[in-house]
């Protein structure tokens, strides 16, 4: 991934900063600059999210493109954040752990890297609350 | 605006075709179309090309022009167009061509599909199909295609009841049709332990729940439907196109179990032709994975939410039984060269509805529906045809 892509997302990945519309009351992360519900008559303000949710859905991943910093398998869930917006993030459990309706909090965890030289990419992932 | 048949058509065989290049399959199955209906080159207007990610499967860009040159057309000048939506890619490409002859813009216009899939390692595709999902906000969170598919089927388990053996159902109808498809991928019937005992690539899904990975191109020619007569004694006529969009994530989607895109276009496609889905004889449904036509089945509207795994399993959507889905073997068997396959399922109603589908024809098939999805439903496009 080009470098410029990933950091001008750095604050809103590394700390859950999302975006919320104060003419309808609705937050988004991933941030979005346009309120897809007011559009132009949205006000959009940043806003940091608490962290905490509940697993709408998951899958555990069995085959992936090699990636040194991600051993299969791992968990991918949707997370709902308790402000409203759900996120795809992986889940740090053991497999057979995950459940939908599972409560969790985000931490800070490496992502990926591009190679053994390469950029490392840190971000958000959950864990058991 | 004016009424548009399709007048020829053609697709290679699906597979891996390391001994053709990208320009080999879209010519072949061009010239099979251009041969089919007739047409002298200098009689066509224009080409649609749907295609997704040449620029990293093959590095070549510009595949309008391509097309064109190889195509023998060059010389006389005519555009030509590539259009891209992910996998509805080739759905697109046909919408495009009948939009520009309904318009009364152009009369005789190629729509085509082509994907080259195996120039490069499976890791690279794996990633190249990532990108139809949201780089920045699930790809780069770990998510692969078929992790996306397979969140869908985990939720719809939880919410329906729905099993792994009612989606293995579905790659079992579909591997015995494709085995009566010549063209198919994979022509061997599986059975549902197969399915279940193939490796988990995203849990619930297996490997036999998920599409391959497939070289191929596809090609029909549209014309207006008042000349169609002139070329063909069995025009096909596309009494509905429609095409919607969706978010591009999953995760922003208000119901997961639902593809919005596919009801919304669905919808629109009854309304224009004035038919329910009970009206439908067949139908081509994009099951990129097994979940995929379970989904699709339900929001086309053929079952109801929730009963498309248990329809499945009863046999109700094989040939020959209430509606008959993905006779051609589907995504799943057949081969999903992405920006081919929406024109691939065109050429599959075609040959059914002018009663030339062989051993999987289902009998008296009047009327036709194709679905062709882009990424998790960002993109839908659905078309309905008539003999």
């Amino acid at each position: 991934m080009a470098v410029s892509r990933f950091w001008r997302k750095l604050r809103h990945r590394y700390n859950l900063i999302g975006t919320h519309c104060t003419t309808c009351n609705t937050y988004y992360y991933p941030p979005r600059k346009m309120c897809p519900q007011c559009r132009r008559d949205g006000r959009i303000e940043e806003c940091r999210f608490k962290g905490k949710g509940v697993i709408v859905t998951y899958t555990v991943i069995h085959a992936a493109p090699e990636n040194k910093a991600v051993q299969t398998p791992y968990v991918l869930g949707i997370v709902q954040l308790d402000e409203g917006p759900r996120l795809t993030s992986q889940i740090i459990c053991k497999p057979d752990d995950a459940r939908i309706g599972m409560r969790v909090q985000s931490v800070f965890r490496k992502l990926g890297e591009d190679s053994e030289q390469g950029m490392i990419y840190y971000g958000t992932k959950f864990i058991q609350d | 605006m004016r009424d548009v048949a399709i007048i020829g058509i053609g697709c290679t065989n699906f597979g891996e075709l390391w001994d053709k290049s990208f320009r080999d399959i879209f010519v072949e199955a061009g010239v099979m179309a251009i041969e089919d209906a007739g047409v002298q080159g200098e009689e066509i207007d224009a080409i649609y090309l749907g295609n997704m990610s040449a620029g990293r499967f093959i590095e070549q860009e510009h595949l309008s022009s391509l097309a064109v040159d190889y195509a023998g057309l060059a010389s006389i000048n005519i555009p030509s167009t590539r259009v891209e939506a992910a996998c509805a890619s080739g759905g697109l490409a046909l919408r495009q061509a009948v939009l520009a002859v309904a318009s009364g813009y152009h009369d005789i216009v190629i729509a085509g599909g082509a994907e080259k899939m195996t120039d490069v390692d499976t890791d690279a595709t794996t990633d190249v199909l990532a990108a139809a999902a949201d780089r920045e906000w699930e790809g780069v969170m770990g998510a692969t295609f078929p992790s996306i598919y397979a969140m869908i089927a985990r939720l719809h388990m939880h919410k329906y009841g729905t099993t792994s053996e009612q989606l293995a159902a579905v790659a079992v109808k579909n591997h015995y049709n494709a085995s009566m498809n010549s063209r198919a991928q994979y022509q061997s019937p599986v059975s549902i332990e197969n399915v279940l005992n193939s490796s988990l690539i995203a849990d619930p899904l297996h490997l036999l729940d998920c599409s391959p990975i497939t070289d191929g191109a596809a090609a029909v020619i549209v014309a207006p439907a008042e000349i169609a007569k002139q070329y063909t004694d069995t025009p096909i006529h596309i009494i509905a196109s429609t095409q919607t969009s969706s978010t591009i994530a999953l995760h922003d989607r208000k119901d997961i179990t639902t593809l919005d895109s596919t009801v919304a276009a669905a919808n629109k496609a009854f309304n224009t032709a004035k038919l329910t889905p009970g009206d439908i004889d067949i139908a081509e449904v994009h099951d990129c994975f097994t979940i995929a036509e379970i989904l699709a089945i339900e929001d086309i509207g053929f079952f109801k939410k929730g009963e498309g795994g248990k329809a499945t399993e009863d046999g109700l959507t094989a040939i020959g039984a209430e509606i008959p889905v993905n006779a051609s073997g589907g995504l799943k068997a057949c081969g999903h060269p992405v920006g081919a396959t929406g024109i691939k399922q065109a050429v599959e109603i075609a040959e059914q509805l002018r009663g030339e589908a062989g051993r999987r024809q289902v009998d008296g098939a009047e009327i036709g529906l194709i679905h062709n999805v882009g990424g998790s439903g960002g993109t839908a496009v659905i078309h309905i045809l008539s003999t």
